[in-house]
């Protein structure tokens, strides 16, 4: 199983972040994608991975944990910086060996993309670490409501949403059994030549789709056993409420978006 | 071939947040041709302790020696598939496993894989369907076809075709009618005599254990909590009491017996026919005297 891609892998805890109403999370987070693009010099960066950084300790997810997690993009941002490096061609000559010549504009420039490219990643994987996919399906069911009146089908989609999202764990074990059996039997799906090893996923594939089409009948005939009709008239287990805590994270975050302004005419 | 574990330790998912102990410490060993037991309650280890037998899972501490080949968290031998073809396993409901076209073809799909040759095959088909009790009419059928018991037949024949030395049963038996249940077992026992294969079996009936086994390892959150002749180690009833473990009916009967008609008959695991008799002369032998 993989164990270094974290983005939908929720770390149980009862931080701050943690009760936050999934809704406020989603919101500010939609918001700070945006805003991270308005910054434009050191104090409106120092800001905005200020507030990251605050975020990010206030969610008591152990640093080291999302450091780990972060790896399989860090060569995204490596690439992109590099890319600026070499591509970019203003400002002042700073350093020229053979064919290489970077100008302090390409660095500058390099570093912004690279710490834009941190600040999102951090920000939206802890939204995924900090709640549970069932919130957020929710919060997204109650937030897309309105859409409901043009006859657009959102408890469907929540549903589905949070149905796929239930199974990828019961998928992912599925996986590993029906692997560990078919290794048992000499299949060899880490070494050997490339055609071999795709003809290796035959024997874990059927199996899977098998188990998952069995899966789905069940659910669908427990559901209507259980007398489920669609969305119409159907009350909620987890009501979502906003609380002084979203209320006081929205005052933070407003502020933040004002001094970012502030500072990005005036700095 | 022997099997040995020296102070394993297994921990999933290392220095993360869902770090979890699934083996700590575990010792013991196992005599080539012997029938073990392993119970345990749910979660206790039983599952991760039989993915170490063949190699799927190396451990994070200790080691464990299956035959000639060594398992070491630093060290695993070059060739894990020869120990797989020693090591034959059946995991839960392997009926899951089952994906070729035809019967045939998916009982010689482990053979296959191990470079067995085309006849060789064929022959071990055969073999491995008849031992497991179903008529050679099916092997052009395709697996999907069968009841759910049927197809579990054919997995464990596509186990059985591998022909190994060691053979690990992950409660085989779970999901089957009781009738279902005594034939797969017993089929199990009779192969373990005729080719002297050694039998590990993870179950949580304390029946079975007691029936086939001649050596139990209890398990308990990943320690070993009792090890021991299936004699010695089912009459310890308030120990089996602390990890939720009932003892066998037998054990039970005979202890309530003893204790209401003031006998001393003890247990070894007898037949229950042993066990009508013995209680036969326990009690008319008293009238006589």
């Amino acid at each position: 199983m993989n164990n270094s891609l974290i983005i939908g892998q929720y770390v149980p805890g009862n931080s701050i972040v943690h009760r936050l109403d999934p809704r406020t999370k989603i919101t500010i987070i939609f918001f700070f994608v945006f805003i991270v693009f308005f910054a434009n010099n050191l104090p409106s960066y120092a800001i905005l991975v200020a507030f990251a950084f605050a975020s990010m300790f206030a969610s008591k997810v152990p640093i080291r944990f999302i450091l780990k997690g972060l790896t399989p993009v860090w060569f995204l941002i490596i690439f992109t910086f590099l890319l600026h490096l070499f591509v970019t061609k203003e400002g002042t000559l700073v350093f020229d060996l053979w064919i290489f010549k970077f100008y302090s504009g390409g660095v500058i420039r390099g570093i912004a993309i690279a710490i834009r490219f941190f600040l999102l990643i951090l920000v939206t994987s802890l939204l995924t670490l900090t709640t549970t996919p069932i919130e957020i399906t929710d919060a997204i069911e109650d937030m897309l409501g309105p859409l409901k009146k043009i006859k657009f089908p959102v408890h469907e989609l929540a549903l589905m949403m949070s149905i796929s999202l239930r199974f990828i764990p019961t998928l992912m074990q599925e996986t590993d059994k029906i692997s560990r059996a078919q290794a048992s039997r000499g299949v060899d799906f880490r070494t050997g030549p490339i055609k071999d090893r795709i003809k290796a996923v035959i024997p874990l594939l059927v199996p899977l789709f098998v188990s998952a089409f069995k899966r789905a009948e069940e659910l669908a005939m427990a559901m209507e056993a259980r007398g489920y009709q669609g969305g119409e008239g159907r009350s909620k287990l987890r009501e979502l409420k906003i609380e002084k805590m979203d209320i006081f994270v929205y005052i933070i975050f407003i502020v933040v978006i004002i001094l970012l302004f502030v500072t990005r005419t005036y700095g | 071939m022997d099997i040995t574990f020296e102070n394993v330790s297994y921990t999933y998912q290392r220095n993360t947040p869902f770090e979890h102990k699934a083996l700590e410490d575990l010792s013991f060993h196992i005599k080539s041709g012997s029938f073990v037991a392993i119970v345990g309650h749910t979660g206790s280890g039983k599952s991760t302790l039989i993915s170490h037998l063949n190699g799927l899972s190396i451990p994070t501490d200790g080691k464990v020696k299956v035959g000639k080949y060594l398992l070491t968290h630093d060290e695993k031998p070059g060739d894990l598939k020869e120990l797989r073809s020693k090591v034959g396993v059946v995991f839960q409901y392997p009926e899951h496993q089952l994906f070729e076209e035809t019967i045939e073809k998916d009982i010689g799909f482990g053979p296959e894989n191990f470079g067995v040759s085309e006849s060789e095959i064929k022959e071990r088909t055969h073999e491995a369907l008849s031992a497991v009790g179903l008529s050679e009419t099916l092997l052009d059928r395709s697996p999907f076809d069968l009841s759910g018991g049927q197809m579990r037949r054919v997995a464990i024949a596509g186990v059985l075709a591998i022909k190994p030395d060691i053979l690990v049963l992950d409660e085989p038996t779970a999901g089957l009618d009781p009738r279902g249940q005594k034939e797969i077992m017993d089929m199990f026992y009779r192969l373990h005599q005729e080719q002297s294969l050694t039998t590990v079996l993870v179950t949580h009936s304390m029946e079975d254990a007691l029936k086939y086994a001649d050596h139990v390892i209890i398990l308990n959150k990943g320690k070993k909590y009792l090890e021991g002749t299936p004699e010695d180690v089912f009459v310890q009833k308030d120990a089996l009491k602390q990890v939720q473990l009932d003892v066998p009916e037998i054990v039970q009967f005979i202890a309530s017996f003893n204790h209401k008609f003031n006998t001393s008959i003890p247990f070894s695991n007898q037949s229950t026919e042993q066990l009508a008799k013995q209680i036969k002369q326990a009690l008319i032998g008293d009238e006589l005297e």
